[in-house]
């Protein structure tokens, strides 16, 4: 059977202690002098976004790089996806070129499962609509193990637009298997309207939260939704949750702030704390490679699947 | 001697269902009694036989979206699962704003042989909402029945105008009760799953909301008003309220809203996408309850073929509805289980009168025309084959109680699940 990692919600502790500690390990190897390894050598990785993105899709090649794997990224607006060609026929056209592994981004929740079914080969979900991002959690898991030591009795707020986030999706899910306890805070228009079986309990008033959080996890409010629907404006929403420095004096002393990126500055969180080195923002884009190194190792390696 | 007779089944009669052999002849039930001679001979024993099912709801896509399904194909579909009589959905293309396009869907049903087509026409011009459609064309070419459905007429004015302009000619004003601002951007039922999935939903609340203001706009009207494919408790509950009150109301529920609720669409497997969507298993208990009951008029299908290619993306860029006519009256006998009289009732007799079918949806009489379906209630069997030229149901591979063993139409065989097991010459026919 082939492996996938599509998302964070059934991955239990071992698991996700497996990919940390394999990520641990990379991390040493990208402080190297040379940070390569031969382990992927022959091997083709795919990066497949129908969404834009900066780190994302770098982290990946660039960890596909530091396994020796060959990268072939497909790029939509300069593909025939602008004549109109299906994701199903983009990725059976990626996967007959000789791609190992696909890496798919999709603004519709669900694209990497189907992707899934249509070829033969792993598919890592690097970001479905609001759904999924499950190398976001764990490379947001592996920043916190290094800095904390473990996540177990971390008391995690996430604080924005939950209902829009897929960081927040993937992230809930992984911190609360790793022992966390997870807060949810932002107004009621940007939380999910239905939060059976989430392991979370639900807050409004940021500052009466943050004493009590050793991570405040800030999400990124989406500007180019076009705020009006969902809060009145941008100033009340900056004013009611956004961090700045005397919320960020509230926090206790080992207290951390996390972003998954892009940042709003001046919106969620102000420059100062952004560039605070409480601020773990650069952190957690440096994990982000070695975390999918490991997602990719254990895939192409360990995984049953055939490459070459 | 009859030209065929339907042998050893429970005949739906005015008198009930009793054990009977039907005898037909020249299209017509001949004879009725305890045994029948004839050349052809269906057995029915352990089946239900009853009039032939009647579906208010079917999407034909002839003329415009002839590679999702044509009306042969439909017809043949429509046999396999026991229909012999269908109302076409007007959002066709061109839509069936105007009486000449009625007629062309309607002659070319009885073309087919198989099944009676009437057409539904459309309440406003291009199912824009916004002007009357040809309606006194339409009725002229034998419209009863207007709906712009795919969407709500949402406009109150507009569907007020209508609603006096068809009371005035006793048609059937049918609303696809969808509020256009709460079903924004909506995939699914709005809930746990759809939450859990990052995807936007539809609210119970934009179906009941639209439900709620037609209901007082019958009140200023007096208009005869159907809710096509009802999917949730409040809007039930109005319904119920509104017949108790002695309004002009009926409704319709597909075979899926019966069958499901949202947690099949976890998967969002693009043959669980359908609008309205399938709500929550509070919501689906109550419409069995309801269909039992008879606050829920009919079973209607939403019949809505897509292509494999149309399917195979996303699911919240894939097209919405699913095919319901080959397994229809299976899927109801499995997670409703009607008695044989309720089920002949609410699938075949009260859509028949609803719809105007005069010769349809009658009971087996001597005399009536013989449009028949023979039911074996107790048949287990898995879908994976249909005669639609698509093949997006939710039943696919699932199991189901209750299978479509014949269909008459005509006097003549329409369908035959098992034609070497089910058929075979009878006593008066030379070797």
């Amino acid at each position: 059977m082939i492996r996938h990692l599509l998302t964070t919600e059934d991955m239990g502790r071992e698991e996700l202690e497996d990919l940390l500690q394999l990520a641990d390990e990379f991390v040493a190897v990208l402080g190297r002098d040379i940070p390569k390894v031969p382990a992927l050598r022959g091997a083709t990785v795919s990066t497949v976004f129908f969404e834009p993105s900066t780190r994302t899709r770098l982290s990946f090649e660039k960890a596909a790089k530091a396994l020796s794997a060959d990268v072939m990224t497909f790029n939509p607006a300069t593909s025939a996806a602008t004549k109109g060609e299906s994701l199903k026929d983009t990725v059976l056209t990626l996967r007959a070129m000789g791609a190992d592994l696909l890496v798919v981004r999709h603004a519709a929740a669900g694209a990497p499962w189907q992707v899934a079914e249509w070829v033969d080969v792993p598919v890592v979900n690097g970001g479905d609509g609001a759904h999924q991002h499950p190398t976001q959690a764990l490379l947001d898991a592996l920043t916190l193990r290094q800095r904390f030591g473990k996540l177990d009795g971390l008391r995690i707020g996430i604080v924005g637009d939950i209902r829009h986030s897929r960081v927040a999706r993937s992230d809930i899910f992984a911190f609360n298997s790793l022992g966390a306890a997870v807060t949810l805070v932002g107004p009621s228009t940007l939380m999910p309207g239905d939060l059976t079986g989430w392991p979370v309990t639900v807050v409004s008033d940021l500052d009466a939260a943050l004493p009590e959080l050793d991570v405040v996890y800030l999400l990124r409010i989406q500007l180019e939704r076009g705020g009006a629907t969902v809060f009145p404006s941008l100033p009340e929403y900056v004013r009611r949750f956004g961090i700045n420095r005397e919320r960020f004096a509230r926090l206790h002393a080992e207290a951390v702030v996390m972003h998954p990126g892009p940042m709003n500055r001046g919106v969620e969180i102000t420059p100062d704390v952004a560039d605070d080195p409480r601020s773990l923002v650069l952190d957690q884009v440096r994990n982000g490679v070695a975390v999918r190194m490991a997602v990719l190792f254990r895939l192409l390696v360990d995984g049953e699947a055939a490459y070459g | 001697m009859a030209e065929l007779a339907i042998k050893g089944g429970l005949v739906a009669t005015p008198k009930g269902m009793l054990r009977l052999d039907i005898g037909i002849d020249r299209g017509q039930v001949s004879t009725l009694a305890e045994n029948v001679d004839a050349e052809s001979v269906i057995e029915a024993e352990g089946c239900w036989v009853g009039p032939g099912l009647v579906d208010l709801h079917a999407h034909l896509r002839e003329p415009g979206f002839e590679w999702k399904e044509d009306i042969t194909s439909a017809a043949l579909a429509a046999a396999a699962g026991g229909f012999t009589a269908l109302l076409a959905m007007p959002n066709t293309n061109p839509p069936v704003d105007t009486g000449h396009v009625a007629r062309y869907v309607a002659e070319r049903g009885n073309q087919t042989g198989m099944v009676e087509i009437r057409s539904a026409g459309c309440v406003t011009l291009g199912r824009q909402g916004l002007a009357l459609a040809h309606l006194d064309d339409l009725i002229g070419a034998g419209v009863s029945w207007f709906t712009d459905d795919g969407d709500a007429v949402w406009d109150s004015g507009v569907l007020r105008q209508a609603m006096e302009y068809l009371a005035e000619r006793g048609c059937i004003l049918a609303q696809h009760a969808e509020d256009p601002g709460l079903a924004r951007g909506g995939h699914l039922h709005e809930g746990a799953v759809s939450s859990r999935l990052g995807v936007a939903g539809l609210p119970a609340a934009a179906e009941e909301l639209v439900v709620a203001r037609d209901l007082a706009l019958v009140r200023l009207t007096g208009c005869r008003y159907h809710v096509q494919h009802v999917s949730t408790a409040g809007s039930v509950e109005m319904i119920r309220q509104a017949k108790a009150e002695g309004l002009p109301v009926t409704a319709e529920v597909t075979p899926h809203h019966l069958a499901f609720d949202d947690e099949e669409v976890a998967t969002l497997r693009t043959d669980f996408k359908m609008y309205p969507p399938l709500r929550s298993a509070a919501d689906v208990n109550v419409l069995r309850r309801a269909l039992v009951e008879g606050v829920i008029d009919a079973v209607a299908t939403d019949h809505a073929p897509h292509a494999a290619h149309e399917r195979e993306v996303p699911f919240e860029e894939a097209p919405r509805g699913v095919i319901g006519l080959e397994t229809a009256a299976a899927a109801v006998n499995t997670f409703v289980s009607l008695e044989p009289e309720t089920f002949f009732e609410r699938l075949s007799e009260r859509p028949a009168a609803l719809a105007g079918f005069a010769e349809q949806g009658r009971p087996v009489m001597v005399g009536n025309a013989a449009h028949l379906v023979v039911f074996d209630p107790h048949a287990e069997w898995r879908p994976e084959v249909f005669r639609s030229k698509s093949d997006n149901s939710p039943f696919r591979g699932r199991l189901l109680r209750g299978r479509v063993k014949a269909t008459i139409f005509s006097g003549r065989i329409s369908h035959l699940a098992d034609v070497a097991a089910a058929i075979r010459p009878g006593r008066g026919s030379s070797p």
